[in-house]
């Protein structure tokens, strides 16, 4: 054992490190491996459509409710069209819409296109506050030049004050 | 008049906070005892000034003074009492006064009950505490301040966000800042420390009982945060791993590795700088939490009082505060003495492995918080990460170290028989391999996780009583002899028992509702019905009501099972004041699982009127709430052990004295 260091000391630094390391690196490695999976990323139907996202694939889609698209059926599913005015998502969605769903407002869904082009959503997400647009559908549609709120971005973007 | 009343105790809170500081510095300076009384009387007058402040916003809310631009904004006279008192806290002005009467009450509990301390660590802890404070009153008073005025006086306030109008929720925030703000006080002790230079066994004896009742208290906060969202948000789920919940998570897997390397500092006087730096970075996590939940930099579905401008002064605060620990203890740090030597397989190295594991948890949870952020800053390319990364990453982490756990505990300090330790676990490694197969083949799961999830839950309870039986020596003594040392036990290590069977409690119920979830949805008409598991539902009426504040329509459901019939009642409310509907679901318990509907909206079916009726059949999920305030309540019980108490050194030590002169 005369490749260990001598001291009571360090010998026991090198043993924390040792146990230590690969523990840490185990963690970090996971965490980077399980990224490239289980990471969702945020498209608008037009930026969907130009990085011609697989089928199948868990992505997250925001824009607007387009008006007057939304229909639901008895079977507990609902229909409607999520727009980023450039571009147009159909989107099927099975369940109870979130309280803040309405038409014309902001949405997000989290799910995956079927092989037909419909989005099939598992979740469409609820914002708890007062504001009906969520973060990153405003920062599209400002990006895109679509934008047609108030500067705070509280405001709806279809511009009419649609406080329902 | 008590709005004025309010604001100006607030900013005597502010300034009292700067004596509090000031005069307890001083007083270590110049080991002066007449400062350092100064100090502690500061420290009580700012938590007396910061009490005040709060129920004075309290009395605006239960008036409904809507003058007040708080108030206006987040109540309406219609509100039930509960609800206008917990509106209190429902905004970001009134919590962040929650989170400063929380602060300020712990520097002056350290001031009432810390009469054993050494006084210079003592007058060094109020004073950081005075800073903490300094700082967090300044910013309620400057820029966040709930007592600001409207001209106009509306006639009716906006109302609280009917979703927060719940009796869990109402209780919630006390209990989770409580926590959150508890770790406050370690991370006073070990700024205190590394300016004194020395963290020994004693230190760590004075730190431990305030870790273990913010980490408790905290525990309480979370479980019941997540079991309102289970009950009130109506998706069946109890986390998401939602940036605001994993905000909470972190400073609880920091408390809970720094209570058990304080065990170590404690008992061995080993690892004190990591403890050290553990008790700073508790309050780090806390700090980064607040910040996170209010600034609304990540996208959260329950976000809570965004203000991105005030959020960036939080992450200012966050940067000064934790920034100047962090340093301190860069420099000061090396200077720490190192004490007890230990072999790697002891009850040291178990807990250093403990450790580890929870450490790199909390990295790990950070990790995913915060990567969306940093990604987005670089590509420009928004990202979500969600339930699926946790789950690949957190899980089997935490599944290593649970394994680890009843081991460790049947380990002696210093050096331990390892092959003695397997022996005294043999029944307990029986009944997890029982419970494992048990699940395969009964509980008709699709995976092997859930019987993974039910074997390492049964290791952990089986575990944590094979150790309280090899501590009284079951079996191995008299019965009498038993009963004798169960008696005697110090209630610390009763605690350590149940905190250690609530997480084996916790994954059971996790692995089984998770796995055993069966979920039904379908619009139906009054006499249709439909099937959930062994369950079948009939919408029998619907019915509308009125409530103090909302108007509902309120679905009565039958529920037809082998065991005869029951009814149901959920209902979805409408709330006029905020324009807001909000599902009300019914659960019905059967034991430790629930039966559990959403009646959703009304629909057209075929020219009939029908509604959306959700139902999920959630086995043992009672046992994930169960488990946690198992663990909360093993805390308590640690804490109300003599040994642990502040006083009970002097206390010793008086009637020492009493009996030396007798």
């Amino acid at each position: 054992m005369s490749f260990l260091p001598k001291s009571r000391k360090a010998r026991r630094r090198l043993m924390a490190v040792a146990v230590a390391a690969p523990i840490l690196a185990i963690g970090v490695g996971l965490s980077l491996y399980a990224m490239g999976d289980a990471a969702v990323f945020f498209y608008t139907p037009v930026q969907a459509h130009q990085k011609h996202v697989p089928s199948g694939r868990t992505i997250r889609i925001g824009g607007l409710v387009e008006k007057g698209s939304v229909s639901k059926s008895g079977d507990g599913r609902v229909m409607f069209a999520v727009t980023d005015r450039l571009a147009t998502d159909k989107v099927e969605f099975k369940g109870d819409l979130p309280d803040l769903f309405r038409e014309g407002q902001g949405v997000v869904a989290q799910g995956a296109y079927r092989d037909d082009g419909v989005f099939v959503a598992r979740e469409v997400l609820a914002k708890h506050d007062e504001k009906y647009m969520p973060k990153e559908v405003s920062d599209a549609l400002k990006k895109s030049g679509q934008w047609r709120g108030g500067p705070d971005g509280g405001a709806s973007a279809s511009g009419g004050s649609q406080r329902p | 008049m008590i709005a004025e009343l309010g604001a100006f105790a607030l900013v005597l809170a502010f300034a009292l906070s700067a004596a509090q500081a000031g005069f307890s510095f001083a007083g270590r300076y110049w080991r002066n005892a007449a400062l350092r009384g100064a100090g502690e009387g500061a420290a009580l007058a700012t938590l007396l000034t910061t009490a005040t402040a709060f129920f004075a916003l309290m009395v605006c809310f239960i008036t409904s003074d809507f003058s007040v631009a708080n108030v206006a904004a987040n109540s309406h006279t219609d509100k039930p009492l509960l609800y206008k008192i917990a509106a209190v806290w429902g905004s970001h002005e009134g919590s962040m006064l929650l989170w400063n009467l929380a602060l300020t009450g712990f520097g002056a509990t350290v001031a009432i009950w810390g009469r054993d301390l050494p006084a210079g660590l003592k007058s060094l802890t109020i004073g950081v505490q005075g800073l903490l404070g300094l700082v967090f009153l300044g910013y309620t008073a400057l820029v966040s301040n709930p007592f600001l005025r409207l001209a106009v006086a509306p006639v009716e306030g906006a109302s609280l966000n009917p979703i927060l109008q719940d009796p869990f929720l109402a209780i919630h925030p006390p209990f989770l800042y409580s926590g959150y703000v508890g770790f406050s006080v370690v991370f006073s002790f070990a700024i205190a420390a590394l300016i004194e230079g020395r963290v020994d066994a004693a230190w760590a004896r004075w730190v431990r009982p305030w870790a273990l009742a913010a980490w408790s208290l905290l525990t309480v906060g979370i479980t019941l945060g997540s079991f309102w969202a289970y009950y009130e948000l109506g998706w069946g789920g109890w986390w998401f791993w939602d940036p605001v919940e994993n905000a909470s998570f972190m400073p609880w897997l920091v408390g809970a590795a720094l209570l058990h390397s304080a065990i170590v500092t404690e008992k061995r006087g080993a690892m004190p700088g990591w403890t050290v730096f553990l008790g700073l970075l508790a309050f780090s996590f806390s700090m980064l939490g607040a910040f996170l939940v209010r600034s609304g930099i990540l996208t959260s579905v329950h976000a809570f009082a965004v203000d991105p401008k005030r959020g960036s002064i939080l992450l200012g605060i966050l940067a000064v505060a934790a920034g100047s620990g962090f340093s301190l203890f860069a420099w000061r740090a090396p200077m720490l003495k190192a004490g007890g030597l230990f072999a790697p397989v002891s009850r040291e190295g178990a807990l250093v492995l403990n450790n580890l594991f929870l450490a790199t948890a909390a990295l790990i949870v950070m990790t995913g918080t915060l990567y969306p952020l940093g990604y987005q800053a670089a590509t420009g390319q928004p990202l979500s990460v969600g339930a699926p990364w946790f789950n690949l990453t957190f899980a089997p982490l935490m599944a290593v170290v649970l394994f680890i756990l009843p081991a460790g505990t049947m380990l002696s300090w210093k050096r331990a028989d390892a092959l003695g330790a397997v022996q005294r676990l043999w029944a307990a490694g029986l009944a997890a391999v029982a419970m494992g197969t048990g699940g395969l083949l009964l509980v008709q799961t699709k995976t092997a996780f859930a019987a993974i999830g039910l074997a390492l839950g049964g290791w952990l309870i089986a575990g944590a009583l094979a150790e309280l039986a090899f501590r009284v020596r079951l079996g191995k003594a008299p019965l009498t002899e038993s009963l004798r040392r169960l008696r005697h036990l110090p209630r610390a290590s009763f605690g350590m028992t149940l905190a250690h069977i609530g997480v084996g409690v916790f994954v059971l119920g996790a692995s089984v509702e998770t796995h055993g979830r069966i979920e039904a949805a379908r619009a139906v008409a009054v006499g249709e019905s439909v099937q959930v598991g062994q369950f079948t539902l009939t919408l029998s009426d619907v019915a509308s009501v009125e409530g103090p504040n909302y108007t509902a329509e309120r679905g009565t459901v039958r529920v037809t099972s082998a065991s005869g019939d029951t009814f149901l009642k959920p209902e979805r409310r409408f709330y006029p004041a905020n324009r807001q509907t909000v599902s009300q679901v019914a659960i019905q318990s059967h034991g430790p699982s629930d039966l559990y509907v959403v009646f959703g909206e009304r629909r057209e079916a075929q020219g009939k009127p029908s509604w959306l009726i959700r139902a999920y059949w959630n086995p043992w999920a009672r046992l994930i709430f169960g488990g946690p305030l198992l663990m909360a309540l093993g805390g308590a019980i640690s804490l109300s052990d003599p040994r642990l108490r502040l006083a009970a050194g002097a206390r010793a030590r008086a009637t020492a004295i009493a009996g030396a002169k007798a």
